[in-house]
């Protein structure tokens, strides 16, 4: 008699827990080949403010932290990752229908970029920011933050390595994120969301949700309390629709195609100037 | 003790040679507007007529940007990034030859004191196209990304504020990446602008590279919405600032916005207070408050505020209000009617909402638009004084006890453009630093500027950085 295989119930992660989504809705995520695979919370417009609340008050907590405790952090994570590197392989290859050898490919990519994200978390200021020559007695330098909360539309050409892209540069400077994971493929951010709640994460620093991004494109938009929004995953419609809704807050809005890129995390920081007088 | 009456001591006004009516600058020429609809200009402290001033039509907006498309296509690009810093190297050079021109120009179109055109406004002018003018050949080393590249057309608004000093924030990067220019200045200060046009012509700068149009919020709106226009620079209200957002938010334009702001100026009771009180005057009174980054919030921690307001009166009875062109007048006049009447209307709203009023005694000029240096104490964080950018000569006074209640009124705003920190030590300095959330700290001083030196809000006071390495990366494309 063949085993009954015991299947993973997928579920939302908000501050740091797995709870299900409040509406009690869920959509039927599909393999390669249309067998039922798994059916992941539809995420509601509830979901996303209970995120944005885990990830605001998580902030402060998480840019206070020295940024070396936050690359360790974040290298921890990587540990994790590469743990569960063949459940990750596993899950491309059965829900993206992608070849062993190319979900084998992207998911050491995806732990390589996660290192590499880790690793600027205090460099960045390094590179970014300044000591300025200003034509007078003081003493004047230019410091990159963390802009604050960010929310990630997570792009679904692939699915792991650019997911890891856009949380690794959003919060290794100290911003916290609600993540909408691929429509068509959320599995993939879910199983992440494991690998990061076993890392010594934060609550609420990431948090992960699945549904119809189409139905959260206008509450992200509207929300006054997301500074941010990485839109890489929707379309240019839907993105100059968080552009429109976003003007209220003035939301810094971006759109990324490079992997490993300091451009991704220097969109989700701002540049604080201060001036000191230099005298006896 | 005798006390010693200033006599007046006004800069002459012979150096201006004002025209009684400006075409638009278009393709390296002046032109009348299509239509020939004016404008005029006025002197806000005597309200006479200085000039009648081309409004710009949606036909001739489309003239500029075709001339500076053609300029960016045919010349500007071609030309190598040395070049074109030794463009702006010479104007640099010619705003300085022609500085009290400038000056005394600056200073009648708009209302604020000689001495801060000329000690202020010009100068760091100037310095802004000298420092950019350096960077031009150097962008490839400035860590903006890999194969920095011009935007091509960049369509630039700027405020009355600082008329000129604005212009050369927007033009002198925007030149220096490669970067073609349609300014618009604001209606009620048009002049200054119009005479770096004729700088333009004197440094040889080629045809169509900088092109000046004049007109109202319309024509900006039809500037932001043209086609042909690849990037955006706007100064000026958040309200206006977050128009143009939505207006562009269907398409791939870029877009800076340097917007307002409510700068808390924070004293701590182991602050200096006879220079603190000296910063609070300049954040406040400097320029009229007409200043997006204006430290409009005094926050005083409780066992000093007495001791500060008391100080802080003192100090403001020595204000000098009156003619812009004496060289001894300290707050010059309000720049039009409409402002004045918005800084009426919310001092209104602080009497009515329960704060206290007080001004020192002084003879406002018959004519002009003038407002007495105002404070106002028993301000309390829901008050609109508190919340509302005023942008004009008027201070609200808030108390705290804490370092950290500090923090947090310092930060209970939508705004997050500039705050100050007076305090002897300096630990607390980088404490609070590292919590305000502005985008310009100043420590035990307020209101300092410099081309070098990164200039932008956070929240809603803005998009981006004007100034230093950080502002260049507004003015190119790189991949991300």
């Amino acid at each position: 008699m063949t085993r009954i295989d015991v299947l993973k119930t997928y579920k939302l992660f908000i501050n740091g827990a797995f709870p299900r989504g409040e509406s009690g809705r869920v959509y039927e995520v599909k393999d390669a080949q249309g067998k039922f695979l798994a059916n992941p919370c539809q995420a509601s417009r509830k979901d996303l403010r209970e995120a944005v609340v885990a990830a605001r008050t998580a902030q402060s907590g998480w840019v206070g932290a020295t940024a070396y405790l936050r690359g360790q952090i974040l290298y921890r994570a990587s540990e994790m990752m590469q743990a569960r590197k063949s459940e990750f392989v596993d899950a491309l290859v059965a829900a993206e229908g992608k070849s062993k050898k190319a979900a084998d490919d992207e998911v050491l990519a995806a732990i390589d970029t996660w290192v590499w994200y880790a690793g600027w978390s205090d460099k960045i200021s390094t590179i970014a920011g300044s000591t300025n020559q200003v034509s007078g007695p003081y003493y004047n330098f230019t410091i990159p933050e963390a802009v604050g909360v960010v929310t990630i539309f997570a792009d679904s050409k692939s699915t792991l390595l650019t997911l890891v892209s856009s949380i690794g540069a959003v919060i290794s400077t100290g911003n916290t994120c609600v993540v909408i994971a691929s429509e068509k493929s959320p599995l993939t951010a879910i199983t992440l969301a494991e690998a990061l709640a076993t890392s010594d994460l934060p609550a609420g620093v990431v948090n992960i949700l699945t549904g119809k991004s189409a139905e959260l494109v206008s509450w992200v938009g509207s929300h006054m309390d997301i500074d941010a929004v990485d839109v890489s995953g929707l379309s240019k419609k839907s993105e100059a629709d968080v552009r429109l809704a976003g003007a209220d807050n003035l939301k810094r809005v971006h759109r990324f195609t490079e992997i490993k890129s300091s451009q991704r995390i220097l969109s989700f920081v701002e540049n604080k100037t201060v001036w000191h007088p230099i005298g006896v | 003790m005798t006390k010693f009456e200033y006599a007046p001591a006004p800069e002459s006004t012979t150096i201006v040679d004002i025209k009684s009516e400006y075409g638009l600058f278009i393709n390296g020429k002046f032109v009348a507007a299509k239509g020939g609809k004016t404008f005029l200009t006025i002197n806000p402290a005597t309200e006479k007529t200085l000039a009648k001033i081309s409004y710009a039509s949606n036909s001739d907006v489309d003239k500029a940007v075709a001339a500076a498309t053609d300029a960016f296509k045919k010349v500007w690009s071609k030309t190598s990034p040395s070049e074109r810093g030794k463009y702006l190297y010479r104007i640099a050079r010619i705003l300085q030859e022609r500085a009290r021109e400038f000056a005394v120009l600056e200073s009648m179109d708009n209302g604020k004191p000689i001495k801060e055109t000329r000690d202020v406004d010009i100068p760091l002018a100037a310095a802004h196209f000298f420092y950019h003018a350096g960077w031009a050949d150097k962008l490839d080393h400035a860590g903006l990304g890999v194969n920095p590249k011009p935007h091509g057309v960049v369509g630039q608004i700027i405020p009355w504020n600082f008329p000129l000093l604005m212009l050369s924030w927007k033009i002198a990067p925007a030149l220096a990446t490669g970067n073609t220019v349609v300014l618009k200045p604001a209606e009620t200060t048009p002049l200054t602008a119009l005479l770096f046009a004729e700088v333009c012509q004197q440094a040889g700068l080629p045809e169509g590279v900088v092109n000046i149009i004049t007109g109202d919020g319309a024509t900006g709106a039809y500037l932001v919405n043209h086609p042909g226009i690849a990037k955006i620079a706007f100064t000026g209200s958040t309200e206006v600032g977050k128009g143009i957002a939505r207006a562009i938010s269907g398409t791939s334009k870029a877009l800076t916005l340097e917007l307002g702001g409510k700068g808390a100026n924070i004293v701590y009771d182991d602050a200096a207070i006879d220079e603190a009180v000296e910063g609070i005057v300049s954040g406040i009174f400097f320029n009229q408050g007409h200043v997006c980054c204006a430290g409009s919030r005094l926050l005083l921690q409780e066992n000093v505020a007495e001791e500060v307001t008391e100080k802080l009166k003192k100090r403001m009875a020595l204000i000098r209000v009156g003619d812009p062109l004496d060289k001894n007048t300290d707050l010059g006049a309000i720049n039009s009617k409409a402002q004045l009447e918005k800084i009426q209307e919310l001092s209104a709203a602080g009497d009515a909402e329960g704060a206290q009023r007080w001004s020192p005694e002084c003879v406002l000029p018959g004519t002009g638009f003038w407002f007495k240096p105002t404070i106002f104490s028993g301000v309390t964080q829901a008050h609109r004084i508190a919340q509302e950018e005023i942008f004009g000569p008027v201070l609200s006074i808030i108390t705290f006890r804490t370092p950290q209640e500090a923090i947090e009124k310092a930060n209970n705003t939508p705004f997050g453009l500039s705050a100050g920190i007076w305090t002897d030590k300096g630990s607390k300095i980088l404490w609070s630093a590292q919590r305000l959330k502005a985008g310009v700290i100043w420590a035990n001083t307020f209101n300092k500027f410099d081309p070098a030196s990164p200039f932008g809000g956070y929240k809603e006071s803005g998009w981006g950085r004007e100034g230093g390495r950080h502002g260049l990366s507004a003015y190119v494309k790189v991949a991300k």
